[in-house]
């Protein structure tokens, strides 16, 4: 008797598992497709970036690598327009000390707003939440400006500092913060001694660790990524960011040379592709983390 | 003596906030008043500082940039290049959330997915821009060269001569960009909500739709319209791939606000009068945005729970009056 219920049940779960399995199929399928379509055309820069520009000309759709990569790269820097190894440079500077910048004095912020009780301090908060969304692009001739009189164009502190003062990621520091810091530790702190400046640099930081290690990390790429903001501020090709050199490629003496702009592009975005396959678990997460407000 | 301490600690509390406050005073408030005032000047140039306030026309440039024929037609395109990658946009995340987040059926390997799909989301736009331009050439781009060999084509097409094509090709690229990020965003959303809630759907016999429809979306609501504001805003700046893209064109088809303040300032006249007054009409436009984030952002938690106190003191003191009485 046992037998046949167990088999009922069986039989049971298996029809309406047919439903279920075609359904997981077309999932399976639809995803798969929507994956490949994200590598496909990353993959088509790729295999004509090592393409010679006759190849390209015959056929410009090819899935695998031919072996000109070296050739299109020299082509690439005879023309002595597009500098790869100048805008890394220059793009890892400021992203660089935008991060640390925007890190650093987002912690401290957002350590004031959690632990000591001031009167301002719903204020202040309420005013971090209203300026959050205030977009810098549309204030940019403003900056300009002001950058003109202080003859600080062409400098990339300009894009550096700003970083300074990032009410989004305050925001965040702060949620962050709030439930992770024990205040019997600043306390206890304290009465050993502790400096408030000793007790946020040595305690405090180190608490913050993960928050830290997510907001960097997009912080340094949206830096690594603005294009609007340099392309007004900086005009000397030496303190191009990488951003910039990307536009450098739509140049007249590049067009006719095919595989050399395919490799061009290519090194622009290798380093953010090596650091997100080596990160990639951590940036989801953190895109995830980022958005449970609201 | 609690207080008194509270009350020692406290300068600290402004001391710590000075460096942002400082460096938001300098580098964006300073900006928006100084863009504002120079939306009022006849200041142009190329890296010139000296301007005239017009006095006798102050609004000038601001009827002028309204009463602009391209300025119309790039607000106009920025709204449809946004609202036509909004749209697939949220439906595709809203199905891969349906997907991800099924209790019944679980789909393996999410994680890989998920990385794949916010993958295009990482990579700079600028680098993007040129890629799919690149891919798009004419007559020997990948994408004329596939077309030929699918025989959908008989000979090479100058796609980006045609003004919904390219357009479309930009409206494409966005939605590409941004469904992962929006997935990811409404997936974590929907693994916060208490699963009691499910188990009570599926105790009451809710099927798959059903509970999607009656209980996830419901529990998302203020998440979407959030997403929905926020992509908004982010859609009112869009520069970088229609700049490098095509460039605003064919025939201004994919020209947006942004890259029409950028054209009237950094380009040809340098009229940085004019395009600090679209600036700031874009600008007063998204303050009204954020505003309405701002509202949805609010720290409801907190609300209620001062909500909360002040009914508990009420009723404390009306129990203190009877008691008295």
């Amino acid at each position: 008797m046992s037998n046949s219920n167990l088999q009922l049940t069986v039989e049971g779960r298996e029809k309406g598992n047919v439903g279920n399995i075609i359904q997981k199929v077309i999932i399976y399928v639809l995803c798969t497709f929507l994956a490949i379509l994200s590598i496909l055309p990353f993959w088509m820069m790729f295999v004509n970036a090592t393409r010679s520009t006759p190849q390209i000309q015959q056929t410009a759709v090819s899935f695998l690598p031919s072996t000109h990569l070296f050739d299109n790269i020299k082509i690439l820097s005879s023309k002595n327009m597009f500098k790869p190894l100048v805008g890394f440079l220059n793009s890892f500077i400021v992203s660089a000390g935008a991060t640390v910048l925007a890190v650093y004095f987002s912690s401290l912020t957002a350590y004031a707003q959690v632990v000591y009780e001031w009167k301002l301090r719903n204020a202040f908060f309420s005013f971090i939440m209203a300026i959050m969304m205030l977009p810098g692009q549309l204030t940019l001739i403003g900056f300009l400006q002001m950058c003109y009189k202080l003859h600080l164009t062409n400098n990339l502190l300009m894009l550096i500092l700003p970083a300074i003062a990032a009410p989004s990621m305050v925001f965040f520091m702060r949620q962050y913060l709030q439930p992770a810091l024990p205040i019997e530790i600043v306390h206890s702190a304290r009465i050993d001694g502790a400096r408030e400046f000793y007790i946020f640099n040595k305690i405090v930081i180190p608490i913050m660790k993960p928050a830290i290690a997510t907001q960097a990390i997009f912080s340094f790429v949206a830096s690594w990524n603005n294009l609007f903001t340099p392309m007004v501020l900086i005009s000397s090709t030496k303190r191009y960011t990488m951003p910039m050199m990307v536009s450098l490629l739509r140049a007249d003496i590049y067009k006719t040379e095919y595989g050399s702009i395919y490799a061009g592009l290519t090194l622009t975005i290798l380093p953010l592709i090596i650091v997100y396959l080596l990160l990639s678990k951590y940036i989801v997460a953190g895109v995830a983390l980022g958005s449970v407000k609201g | 003596m609690k207080k008194k301490r509270a009350y020692d600690y406290a300068r600290y509390g402004y001391i710590f906030s000075i460096p942002f406050v400082l460096a938001w005073l300098i580098f964006q408030l300073y900006p928006i008043f100084y863009t504002l005032l120079l939306g009022f000047t006849d200041l142009k140039g190329a890296g010139n500082t000296d301007f005239n306030i017009l006095w006798s026309t102050p609004f000038k440039n601001f009827i002028s940039v309204l009463g602009n024929k391209s300025f119309k037609t790039a607000f106009i395109n920025t709204l449809i290049i946004w609202g036509c990658n909004f749209l697939p946009q949220i439906l595709l995340a809203l199905l891969i959330t349906a997907w991800f987040t099924n209790r019944r059926s679980t789909i393996k390997a999410q994680g890989f997915y998920k990385v794949m799909f916010y993958l295009p989301n990482i990579i700079t736009q600028a680098t993007v821009a040129m890629l799919f331009a690149q891919l798009f050439l004419y007559p020997k781009g990948v994408v004329n060269d596939l077309f030929l060999q699918l025989k959908i084509f008989d000979k090479p097409v100058d796609m980006m001569r045609i003004k919904s094509v390219t357009r479309g090709v930009v409206i494409f690229i966005q939605t590409w960009m941004w469904y992962g990020y929006t997935a990811i965003v409404l997936i974590s959303g929907v693994l916060g909500i208490s699963p009691e809630l499910f188990e009570a759907a599926e105790v009451d016999g809710a099927n798959q739709w059903q509970t999607f429809f009656k209980v996830t979306l419901p529990s998302i609501k203020t998440m979407l319209l959030f997403t929905l504001v926020t992509s908004l805003i982010g859609g009112l700046n869009m520069f970088d791939i229609p700049k490098l893209f095509q460039n605003g064109g064919p025939d201004n088809a994919t020209l947006t606000t942004s890259l029409y303040i950028y054209n009237k300032a950094f380009q040809g006249g340098y009229l940085y009068g004019e395009a600090s007054a679209a600036s700031m009409i874009m600008f007063f436009i998204i303050v009204l945005l954020s505003a309405l984030v701002f509202y949805l952002l609010r720290d409801k938690d907190e609300v209620e729970l001062r909500k909360l106190v002040k009914l508990q003191e009420k009723e404390y003191k009306r129990k203190m009056k009877m008691g008295k009485i």
